[in-house]
């Protein structure tokens, strides 16, 4: 038999608490790394004029900077696609022996200081073996030069925008439910048939999200490209290293046009692909 | 006719042993047990999901136990359906046969038949997020059927139904089944659903299957 209680319960010692300081502490963490960001762009902004904006933007070796930025970057992005869906399908479906090694070797380009990555390039297309070098076997054999050329920085983004996109697309097909794929193989399907199908148009979104992470990482690659690529105008000058190089003549002003016409870029790619992600989710 | 000899079957540490039983063509079968006696294990080894270990499986007489899910023609409902999300309903039931390439207006006529059989013509244009429960059963029902399949492996399919869709789906069953004459095995732990619809009853009970008819 319960006993009864030995006293009313206190309406005194209980009210209801106020939301408010929760959430303007999640807003006043939050928010203040927002701001900064808006204030780092800010203050590129007011340091600059649209003359000398104009002006850096004239600059013929600007221009072929922009264009190099460009296709490097969106060459990098596909290719890291490339080679992300497969890889990032395996390490998510298959269990096999290895496994563990090859997640952490994905990831190291991640986690390396920048120009520890383009010293690694050099010394991979520059290593003799027994005489032999990458290198110079590509030039003789291909007369396809990398190593200060357009192709070393196309390597130089690659190698770090790939990792990137292989976590996002491992993320993606973690989300995807293996089951359906399991029910395509009872419907008729081979493994193959089954991830283009039924895994693929569902990770569509993901891709779009990869891709628009590489591009974007491969937009403000610098490290690896100042060591294997060099910064010579007109021929392996990319937005990143322009900036680079105007500082180290003193323009100023030229290099925050460019960082501005980056942050730009940037933002525009943003705002495309994060579009095109919303119109492709189911 | 579906037969397993002695089959053993290892699911991590979970192990399923010595198991043999035999389902006549054309039969409803039902599969009893309790939760975690390896009933959804048992399944994924006879569609080929799940590799055995030991033992053989026979089906329509060909021995089966180490060919590929998509050379055993096994109709495969899960119990979690799995849709496909980017798909149409009237995608998920040409699935099949556009993988095995049947010819445009037979694909067709097949869908019609299925769309009628079922009572999803109205909803051939949806996709799978603006389906409801029943509806979603229905369309994973259709597309196992789709292509003919000589058996149809039902994973406990009214177990997360409301009573009303329940009674509507198990009537559903039964009406497909007299329709088509597909051999059935449906595997749930509801007894009023199993002697509703079983013409032979199994039970998997201490890693053994149990016919008590035989």
């Amino acid at each position: 038999m319960s006993n009864p209680p030995q006293s009313e319960p206190s309406t005194r010692t209980f009210r209801h608490r106020s939301d408010f300081p929760f959430l303007a502490a999640m807003w006043g963490l939050g928010g203040s790394y927002v701001l900064l960001v808006l204030l780092l762009i800010i203050a590129d902004a007011v340091r600059t004029s649209p003359r000398h904006l104009g002006e850096a933007l004239l600059k013929p070796e600007i221009q072929a900077a922009v264009l190099l930025t460009l296709k490097t970057c969106t060459l990098s992005a596909i290719l890291s696609l490339w080679v992300a869906l497969p890889l990032a399908y395996l390490l998510s479906r298959q269990h096999f022996p290895g496994r563990f090694l090859i997640d952490i070797l994905v990831d190291i380009p991640l986690v390396l200081p920048p120009l520890v990555l383009g010293l690694s390039l050099l010394m991979l297309f520059h290593l003799s073996l027994d005489g032999w070098k990458l290198e110079s076997w590509l030039r003789a054999s291909f007369e396809f030069p990398v190593t200060y050329h357009v192709p070393s920085i196309v390597l130089a983004q690659f190698v770090v925008t790939a990792s990137f996109a292989i976590r996002t697309l491992r993320v993606t097909f973690d989300r995807i439910d293996p089951r359906a794929e399991d029910v395509a193989r009872t419907l008729g399907c081979s493994r193959g048939q089954a991830f283009f199908r039924v895994c693929l148009p569902q990770a569509v979104p993901g891709m779009l999200t990869a891709f628009t992470i590489a591009w974007a990482r491969a937009l403000g690659e610098f490290g690896p490209i100042l060591v294997f690529s060099g910064t010579t105008p007109f021929r392996t000058e990319v937005l990143s290293t322009a900036i680079y190089l105007e500082l180290g003549i003193g323009h100023l002003e030229s290099a925050i046009a460019i960082s501005l016409l980056m942050i730009a870029l940037a933002v525009l790619v943003l705002v495309i692909l994060r579009c095109l992600g919303d119109w492709t989710a189911p | 006719m579906i037969e397993l000899h002695n089959v053993t079957i290892r699911a991590g540490t979970f192990i399923l042993q010595h198991l043999s039983c035999q389902i006549p063509d054309g039969c409803y079968a039902v599969l009893m047990g309790r939760t975690g006696t390896g009933k959804t294990t048992l399944l994924e080894a006879i569609c080929g999901l799940r590799t055995v270990q030991a033992g053989e499986i026979h089906l329509q007489g060909k021995r089966m136990t180490q060919a590929r899910p998509a050379e055993r023609e096994i109709g495969y409902v899960p119990q979690d359906l799995a849709l496909f999300p980017t798909m149409t309903v009237r995608e998920h039931l040409e699935f099949a046969l556009r993988v095995r390439r049947w010819p445009i207006t037979a694909l067709k006529r097949r869908v019609d038949e299925l769309a009628q059989l079922l009572q999803i013509e109205h909803l051939l244009a949806r996709r799978v997020p603006a389906l409801s429960g029943g509806e979603s059963q229905r369309i994973a029902i259709g597309r196992a059927l789709s292509f003919q399949p000589s058996l149809l492996l039902l994973d406990e399919p009214l177990s997360a139904l409301d009573e009303e869709t329940r009674d509507q789906v198990q009537l559903l069953l039964q009406k497909m089944h007299q329709a088509t004459g597909v051999t059935v095995l449906h595997v749930t732990h509801n007894r009023r659903e199993a002697m509703q619809l079983a013409d032979r009853l199994y039970l998997l009970e201490a890693g053994k299957i149990l016919c008590p008819e035989e």
